[in-house]
């Protein structure tokens, strides 16, 4: 049973999106329940994989037992093992504390609904598993599409928005295809560790250039890296509620774990950060997205607008931490991944079920938010906090692990760049603070108010996985030094110090 | 000149691609109807597709199928080099259904806009959306 | 150096943490409030109990969790830290009492939230006293700084909203925007951020980058309120007065230089400092926040914002004691922290004993109060006495040992300023005693009757009233930590 796993992570969510489809036929309240055990199912198996991985190390998988190069091979190692579990848990927690919205927002729609759903975690979770670069492709592709058919099913912005999502995201998706078909012709092979082997050999060819360039711009545009973040904003705040705290935590994520693995694992450390020397301009250009992602995010008061320009802002942490290009700055970009994925998801929850009873996503509209929904907000500051970077709060240990990283690189621009960010990030948490806990203003003698009578809090189960996932962005932070030591020091690869 | 022009000539299924390329892309950024811009990210997949199917081509040499193959064992081994490779060719089965979803998807969505917004011209609904 | 492995550390943090559910959902206020003494009791209890091993040099140390290769969360109680979590623990237990006089007396909204974050306030406070490396105190740091913006803002409105947003950018952003990356920076350096007593940065960076890392620190950690970075503790003196009294006379402010001391002494060691020459650019900064803050109380009719600057100015005598880097200077900085918190508590509570009563915040206001509020009057006195620095207090003591640090440093320009700075408290403070008991009968705003504030009010600064003239006579066991402290940092 556990030797099937890599394949498993994929399989079950494929065939539970069938059954969802014909069981949503035969009665709709069957969606639920079905998509919710497949991503149980898938969650368990995702984190005995990682124990797996802990133990006894790479895991590898033949796809039909046909071996490599010729059959398509899944390969788990430290990297992908980790960002499976994040990709499963964030999954299945939105899923379960989405129930009501979704059921209010698609009542009449619940099959498709949930088999978009589930579909786009088959493809997130190929994407993580899958050691084929072709392959990767193609669930690249299927997960781009449920995305944007989930972001498009809301009314209002939100066709227009996921038709310019579906341009950039399918030019981004086209330009990787043709890096790889680089790859493919110099190399004859799309088993990323055979090319891992062949490509050495060939580096000081141009096509390689190519090949790499392209990809990475693709790459770069998918995970609306700056100055190609574009289409972000739009296609995030647009969505339905439940569709962006799912796809804002995970899809920008996974490709920054394509990124990586790409740079790491196909092209090798030796070519990606000292022979093409984009490291630096890499760096800036993080630079530049930390900064122009913070100061966008300060100019909307819209709430979910600005919680996706700080995932631009985000994005520059990550990229940058990477091509930083030493074991610190690495550690930290990936971690990052992991902590930023789960406190996305905590910001997007409880800004769902903020607007869910406010009615509006204006910053404004958001007052004496404290007294009515005293769990949600607490959650909410939570989540604020730890994307501030507050210990101990998982947000504070990346961040710690990036800075790290810039100051033995000496890059003191990417630093300063986080710190600002960091600054930044406190004036936009606490100006919602502010609106939420002073107004309405009253006067201050008489009430006596402790024991609060007025309180309308969002849905039980939202307020579970609320706290759930408040309470792992602690855990996360305290655990830090384990999950660095146990996983990701095993991730990278030796030669990086 | 010469050998640029040799150079051309030589590569021209490249130059093909990268011209439909720049060809969609251009009608992406550069058209105000999303239609046309729908057409414009098919022909980029198209160039990509075309792409794989043009670098799996030999001079000269046939299709991939061995006919009778089971009664020429004895006499001569098959020669990989005798066929175009047939890997890309099955790559792109994926990619054009791949680029007909997305087809499929970016037209559902279109008729969503127009449903919505009662025009598919770029500026007017941004002026629709001013009004609302 | 004898070390005992304990919880104890711990749990003394943990211990108003571990309230707060109880004082949260407590059915009645009386409940509440029996919760919050029981949680401060027991914390004062805890820490008082590993005095006897501390005072005995033993260290007691706790690791909790390895958050980052080679840095745990851990906890260290040394003599220092003694002295600051003793003072901060015991000063929670009779604010808990002041608060319920006031807090009732006055009918303030939100009294759960209140009591709640003042919990979390302490266990943040001894947080800093007890950490054993930089990072657990920057943890502790932040969490206060959080902790204590709902009780500044405890009035919801506008003018607290304002200094709330003060505040935060001050404390917090200094220390995101300062000790943050010097932080990061040291630990580049070091690969070790533990406290020791001859610091971990000496011999692996230059001058200028330890001068630069020692005023990123210094700054930094804002709540220190070294100018220019100040004006925030003014401005949140909108606070209910028993927030005032604690957090920014006793726990708040004396977290920053505590902070400070404690870099200082345990990251730098005073000999590399010594040895950069770094002690005249410090003293420097804490001269001018000395003088310039006692000219600043000079001029306020506001009693409680004079206070705010007259903290001000007697925090930086002991960042000042500390960069005197001599055995005396830092013990008078250390039992600096002990004896200014006596006296200022008092006077705050001396200050919001006279609102509840009166409802009066100037000191103009206040002609003739003396004969209405005799207790709370003498009590203010008293603790003005300390502030000054003139026996029978305990002030004396430490600006005394202060003055013979300075001596021994061979700084006679700090002598002067030491000096100077106390006729200054004179200047400010004791025209609001002689307004209070000897203006002629006829300029009297208040009758003879005596009308006290509430016995809870009255009766906890009475205490500490009379704890700040104990301590000249008997300073211990605050003298000795200090003196242990002091003779461990600077390694004579």
């Amino acid at each position: 049973m556990s030797a099937h796993f890599p394949g498993l992570v994929i399989i079950i969510p494929l065939v539970a999106a069938f059954l969802i489809l014909i069981g949503a036929l035969l009665d709709r309240r069957l969606a639920f329940p079905l998509t919710a055990l497949a991503l149980l199912g898938s969650l368990l198996t995702a984190i005995g994989l990682l124990g797996k991985v802990i133990q006894t190390g790479v895991v590898e998988y033949h796809l039909a037992g046909w071996a490599p190069p010729v059959g398509i091979a899944y390969r788990v190692d430290h990297l992908n093992a980790l960002v499976l579990v994040a990709v499963a848990t964030v999954a299945f927690v939105n899923l379960m504390g989405t129930r009501e919205l979704v059921k209010g927002l698609f009542e009449d729609r619940l099959g498709p609904f949930y088999t978009l759903y589930i579909l786009l975690i088959a493809g997130l979770q190929g994407i993580v598993v899958t050691g084929d670069a072709f392959n990767l492709y193609v669930l690249l592709e299927i997960a781009a599409l449920t995305g944007y058919a989930l972001v498009g099913m809301s009314e209002g912005r939100a066709p227009l928005s996921s038709l310019n999502y579906i341009f950039i995201g399918t030019v981004g998706a086209s330009l990787y295809l043709l890096g790889v078909g680089y790859l493919y012709l110099v190399t004859g092979t799309l088993n990323m560790a055979d090319l891992a082997v062949r490509l050495p050999a060939l580096y000081p060819s141009k096509v390689v250039v190519s090949a790499f360039v392209i990809c990475l711009v693709g790459l770069c545009i998918k995970m609306g890296f700056f100055p190609m973040h574009a289409w972000l904003p739009n296609a995030y705040s647009h969505a339905p509620d439940p569709v962006s705290s799912l796809v804002a935590p995970l899809v920008t994520k996974v490709m920054i774990y394509v990124m990586i693995r790409m740079m790491l694992f196909v092209f090798t450390p030796a070519f990606a950060f000292d022979q093409m020397a984009i490291s630096e301009p890499m760096v800036w250009l993080a630079i530049a997205a930390i900064v122009a992602g913070s100061f966008m995010a300060l100019s909307t008061r819209r709430l979910k607008r600005m919680l996706t320009y700080i995932i631009v802002a985000e994005v520059g942490y990550m990229v940058g931490g990477f091509w930083l290009g030493n074991r610190l700055g690495i550690s930290g970009a990936i971690l990052h991944i992991v902590n930023d994925a789960i406190m996305t998801l905590c910001v997007f929850l409880s800004a769902a079920a903020i607007i869910s009873k406010v009615g509006s996503d204006a910053i404004d509209d958001m007052q004496g938010l404290f007294k009515k929904m005293p769990v949600t907000m607490g959650v909410f500051v939570v989540a604020g906090l730890s994307i501030i970077g507050v210990p101990p709060t998982c947000g504070f240990f990346s961040k710690w692990y990036l800075i790290s990283g810039a100051v033995a690189a000496g890059q003191y621009g990417f630093m300063a760049a986080l710190l600002l960010s960091s600054l930044i990030n406190l004036v936009l948490f606490f100006r919602i603070f502010e609106i939420a806990y002073f107004e309405p203003f009253h006067d201050h003698h008489g009430d006596h108010g402790h024991f609060v009578s007025a309180v309308q809090e969002a849905p039980f189960e939202m307020l579970v996985t609320l706290v759930v996932t408040a309470v792992l962005l602690f855990a996360l932070g305290i655990y830090a030094g384990d999950i660095v030591s146990q996983i990701i020091d095993h991730a990278i690869p030796v030669g990086i110090t | 000149m010469e050998s640029l022009l040799a150079n051309f000539l030589a590569k021209y299924n490249y130059w093909a691609y990268i011209g439909l390329v720049m060809i969609g892309m251009y009608a992406m950024i550069a058209k105000r109807n999303l239609v046309k811009k729908i057409i414009g990210m098919n022909i980029v997949q198209t160039a990509v597709i075309l792409f794989y199917v043009s670098i799996a081509a030999k001079k000269g040499k046939t299709i991939p199928i061995i006919a009778h193959g089971h009664e020429d064992t004895g006499h001569h081994a098959v020669q990989a080099l005798d066929y175009i490779s047939p890997l890309p060719h099955v790559l792109m089965l994926t990619a054009i259904v791949v680029s007909v979803a997305t087809l499929g998807v970016a037209l559902a969505l279109a008729i969503k806009v127009y449903r919505q917004y009662g025009t598919l011209e770029e500026d007017e609904i941004a002026m629709r959306i001013e009004e609302q | 150096m004898d070390t005992l492995i304990s919880v104890k550390p711990l749990i003394a943090v943990l211990v108003s943490l571990l309230a707060i559910p109880l004082i949260g959902f407590s059915r009645s206020p009386n409940v509440r409030e029996g919760w919050t003494f029981l949680a401060a009791v027991i914390k004062f209890a805890l820490v008082a109990s590993m005095l006897p091993a501390v005072l005995h040099g033993k260290e007691i140390i706790c690791q909790v969790v390895e958050v980052l290769p080679g840095l745990s969360l851990a906890f260290r109680v040394d003599a220092f830290g003694m002295l600051f979590a003793l003072v901060a623990s015991f000063l929670w237990i009779i604010t808990s009492a002041y608060s319920i006089g006031y807090m009732r007396g006055l009918d303030e909204h939100a009294q759960t939230r209140y009591f709640c974050f003042f919990a979390v306030s302490l266990s943040a406070a001894i947080g800093v006293a007890f950490s054993a490396n930089l990072l657990t105190m920057y943890l502790f740091y932040e969490m206060l700084s959080l902790a204590t913006y709902p009780l500044v803002t405890h009035h919801q409105d506008e003018e607290a909203r304002t200094s709330g947003r003060k505040y935060l950018l001050y404390t917090v952003g200094a220390s995101i925007g300062l000790v943050l990356p010097a932080m990061l920076v040291t630990y580049h350096f070091t690969g070790n951020l533990d406290f020791s007593p001859q610091g971990v940065l000496a011999g692996t960076a230059s001058r200028g980058t330890v001068a630069l890392l020692l005023f990123m620190f210094v700054f930094g950690f804002a709540k220190a309120a070294v100018m220019p970075l100040h004006s925030w503790l003014p401005a949140a003196m909108v606070a209910p007065t028993p927030v005032s009294a604690l957090l920014h006379a006793v726990a708040v402010v004396k977290v920053g230089v505590f902070s400070i001391v404690r870099v200082i002494t345990g990251i730098f060691g005073t000999d590399m400092l010594q040895a950069f020459d770094l002690s005249t650019p410090l003293l420097f900064v804490a001269s001018t926040t000395i003088l310039v803050g006692s000219f600043i109380a000079l001029s306020q009719d506001n009693l409680k914002r004079m206070l705010a600057f007259s903290t001000i100015a007697q925090l930086s005598y002991i960042v000042l004691g500390a960069a005197m880097l001599s055995p005396k200077g830092v013990t008078g900085g250390m039992v600096h922290i002990a004896m200014h918190a006596f006296g200022k508590i008092t006077l705050f509570f001396c200050a919001g004993a006279i609102f509840v009563a009166t409802g009066k915040k100037n000191i103009s206001e206040m002609t003739g109060i003396g004969r209405r509020m005799p207790v709370t009057m003498t009590a203010f006195f008293i603790g003005a006495l300390s502030i000054i620095g003139m026996p029978p207090c305990g002030g004396f003591l430490s600006k005394w040992t202060l003055v013979l640090g300075a001596l021994e440093a061979d700084q006679i320009a700090i002598l002067a300023v030491l000096l100077f700075s106390s006729l200054l408290n004179a200047a400010y403070f004791m025209p609001v005693v002689y307004r209070a008991f000897f203006c002629p009968p006829e300029d009297a705003l208040f009758e003879a009757r005596v009308q006290e504030a509430p016995l809870f009010c009255v009766v906890p600064l009475a205490i500490t009233a009379v704890i700040s003239l104990v301590l000249l006579v008997y300073p211990q066991p605050f003298m000795q930590l200090a003196v242990m402290s002091a003779a461990k940092v600077t390694g004579l």
